[in-house]
This record gives structure tokens, C-alpha cells and sequence, in this order.
């Protein structure tokens, strides 16, 4: 193991201002568009906008994906199975947050 | 290096069935997968797995590692014997999709380095540029960093390619700059920043989540900070300005009078930064001076005298 530093100044902030159009989520993912629209038929995900050309993708979204997509490769799940387990990740975030908002230590 | 006992790892025993050795995998797998779990060590376990999986569902390298493991403990120093030689298959494929990337050096001295892109390759029968991975990771930062913005340090372990044109793993310090107002669960995305390309490809991204560390007495709602505030019965009921403390400072907030326990008051645009900034939200929480003193039993005496009342009159009682 070596080591080296690298000054980076800064990098892009997935914030809510930032939206995607199909190509940027594609070139992201580094698939192909066939397979955003099987995530958005499964209702993984869910653009704004009517038509594939005009969709946006917010970077929850993006989020999303990336994690159907590491859970389909890493777990073997299928479409279904990664949307199910997504929903019920999102779930136990916010349960998870509301427990943390409850155990705010008193002094 | 040290020696890695994969069956340790994956908690089944020498003897055990490929399909025990599947079920262990799936299982662990599930456990400690990075976006799912909240294990500490998540992703390094999940990576040790997926290593220890690797070999051991190939009855060919199992055989091979079952060879060379008699007789070695986990975690004890180890040299492969001179004369070893593992004659690698390509093509052999499966439920992990062979990247060997971030495996261990102990698996590289036996397996071979690159084994995972030469694979990758040779079973799409392309030897064209291949992309590097996208990379990712947290960035925990405290509650003032995330008010004041500022560089943070992150030490990532980093595939390259040496002059050999082998894969090694790279110790890499990056300087981020992590923007005023940043929220938890935002991620910043350093592009080209992720793993190395190969024959001319372009190198991953990496993406960064903020999470933040526990405060001592404020928690982050989105882009609010909520803070319970502990006042004295005469500070609420007589309305008076109390000190609060927020991320950017000291503030005084006039109590409105006859303030209750629980009730809760806003300040505008004392959270985290940002367009529109946050507010603080504070809660107010009574506490009740002790009766510790002759004097102080009797001026609570004199209160029930002059002041009494039921709170419990609504439970009808």
C-alpha cells in the first residue's frame, strides 16, 4: 500500500436543485435506457415529465437506482424484489430517524 | 499477509455441501450488504464475504485453498509455498459476478491479481476500453461542520494499476469540500474520482453520503435543527428572554408568558444554511427547582396556597 494525496477542491452536490434528464442517468449507471425503463415500469423510480425525452430524475432517484441495481448484482433479487426491499429501506430510515428525534439525551 | 480461513468467515465448517456454502453466502450477503445493512463494517465484511465466497463455491479453487489451509489459523502470518501455481479458468462466472477488486492481498498471492477484469472480458469476448467502478462512501461530519462547511479528509483504499499493469490496492487521501448547509444523506458525486478504467476506459465516480455524528443536545430535521430547551417555571411563566445556543451562536428568545412544557417555538432561519435557510426549532422542557430547603418547601407551599390547580382535571380526576 502507498500513499498519495490529491488536492480536490470540490465535487457535485446531489442536492434537490440538481435533475437529470435519461442520458445523464444512463452515462451515471452506465446502462442502457431499456433498463431505467424496466425501473420506472416497476415503479422503482418515478420521472418527472410525460415523455422519456422530456423525463427528469431527481437524485433520490438516482439514489434509487443505484441501489436496485447493486442489489440486483450483489443479492440476486429481482426488479420486484429490489423495489420491495427499497420501500422498506426507505421505511425503516425514517422509523430509524424518529427513534434517534425520541432518544435526544437530556442533560 | 495473513492468512484468511474463508470457511471461518462464511461460518460454515470444512466439510460443508456447496449448497450450505451458497445458503451462508445468500444469507450473510443479505446481512451485511453496504446499502442495507447498518452493521459497522458493513461494507469491509460484505467485501471479505464476497472474497471467501469467491473461492469457496468454485469446487476447483476450493479444492486448491483446502489444500494449502490445513494446518493455518485465521489471521496468522503466511507465505504461499514456492512452488504454487493456480491454474485459473477463465470463464468461470456466477452469482457474484467475479469482480475481484478490494480482495485481499492473502487472495491475490494464491489466485492471481486482475483475475476479475481479465474474466469480466474474456466472457463478453470484448477487449475493448473497459469503465471503472463507481465507488462509494460516508463522510461522517458533525453538526458544526455541516452549519460552517469546510474540508473534510477522506482515506479511501483504491484499486490501480502498477507499472506491471497488475491491480494493487492504493491508500488515497482526498481533500473534499464540503459545502455550507450540506444535509444528511446528501451525496457528492467527485467524477472520475472511482475506480481506475481499463485499456483506455474511463475511471468510476465516486459518491460520498453525508451522515452526521450525534450532537450533544441538537438533531437535524432535514434542514431545521431541533434542540429541547430546558427552562426554570418562572422563565416560562412570567415570559422571560432566555439564551439559547444554535449552531451560529448565542441568540435570546422572549418566551411568550405562561409557557407550557412541550410547546414549541421556531426561530427563523437559525437551522442550516441554504436557500431558504432552516429554522431552529425549540422545544421547551420545565424543570422544576428541588424542594431541597425549609424555604423552598414553603414557597412551594405558598404557591399551591395561591395559585392551585388540577392538571389532571381533563382525566376527570
Amino acid at each position: 500500500m502507498t500513499n498519495e494525496t490529491l488536492i480536490i477542491s470540490s465535487g457535485i452536490v446531489l442536492d434537490e436543485t440538481v435533475n437529470l434528464s435519461l442520458a445523464d442517468v444512463c452515462e451515471a449507471c452506465r446502462i442502457n435506457a431499456e433498463s431505467i425503463f424496466e425501473m420506472v415500469n416497476e415503479g422503482i423510480i418515478d420521472p418527472e415529465g410525460s415523455e422519456p425525452m422530456n423525463w427528469r430524475f431527481n437524485t433520490i432517484a438516482l439514489k434509487r437506482l443505484q441501489t436496485a441495481l447493486h442489489l440486483q448484482r450483489d443479492l440476486g433479487v429481482n426488479l420486484a424484489g429490489a423495489a420491495l426491499a427499497l420501500d422498506l429501506l426507505e421505511e425503516l430510515e425514517a422509523l430509524r430517524r424518529r427513534l434517534t428525534e425520541h432518544a435526544t439525551p437530556h442533560e | 499477509m495473513e492468512f484468511k480461513d474463508y470457511y471461518k468467515i462464511m461460518g460454515v465448517a470444512r466439510d460443508a455441501s456447496q449448497e450450505d456454502i451458497k445458503r451462508a453466502y445468500r444469507k450473510l450477503a443479505r446481512k451485511y450488504h453496504p446499502d442495507v445493512s447498518k452493521e459497522r463494517n458493513a461494507e469491509e465484511r460484505f467485501k471479505e464475504l464476497g472474497e471467501a465466497y469467491e473461492v469457496l463455491k468454485d469446487p476447483e479453487k476450493r479444492a486448491a485453498y483446502d489444500q494449502i489451509a490445513t494446518g493455518h489459523q485465521h489471521g496468522e502470518r503466511f507465505t504461499p509455498p514456492p512452488d504454487w501455481a493456480f491454474d485459473f479458468n477463465v470463464g468461470g462466472g456466477g452469482f457474484t459476478g467475479g469482480d475481484t477488486t478490494g480482495f485481499s492481498d492473502f487472495f491475490d498471492s494464491l489466485f492471481g491479481r486482475n483475475t476479475g477484469r481479465r474474466r469480466q472480458a474474456g466472457r463478453s469476448g470484448w477487449s475493448g476500453p473497459l469503465s471503472g467502478h463507481d465507488q462509494y462512501a460516508n463522510i461522517h461530519i458533525s453538526l458544526e461542520e455541516a452549519f460552517s462547511g469546510g474540508t473534510q479528509t477522506v482515506a479511501l483504499a483504491v484499486p490501480e494499476i502498477d507499472a506491471q499493469g497488475r491491480l494493487t490496492n492504493k491508500t488515497r487521501t482526498l481533500n473534499v469540500m464540503i459545502p455550507k448547509g450540506i444535509k444528511e444523506g446528501q451525496r457528492i458525486r467527485l467524477s472520475g474520482q472511482g475506480g481506475p478504467g481499463l485499456q483506455g476506459g474511463t475511471a468510476g465516480d465516486l459518491y460520498l453520503e453525508i451522515r452526521y455524528k450525534p450532537h450533544r443536545f441538537f438533531h437535524a430535521e432535514g434542514a431545521d435543527i431541533a434542540l429541547e430547551l430546558p427552562v426554570t417555571p418562572w422563565e416560562a411563566a412570567l415570559g422571560q428572554a432566555v439564551t439559547v445556543p444554535t449552531l451560529g451562536g448565542k441568540v435570546e428568545l422572549k418566551l411568550p408568558p405562561n409557557s407550557q412544557s412541550g410547546q414549541k417555538l421556531r426561530l427563523k432561519g437559525r437551522g442550516l444554511p441554504g436557500k431558504p435557510p432552516g429554522d431552529q426549532l425549540v422545544t421547551l422542557r420545565i424543570v422544576t427547582p428541588e424542594a431541597a430547603t425549609v424555604e423552598a418547601k414553603a414557597l412551594y407551599k405558598k404557591m399551591a396556597e395561591i395559585m392551585p390547580m388540577n392538571p389532571r382535571a381533563y382525566m376527570g380526576v
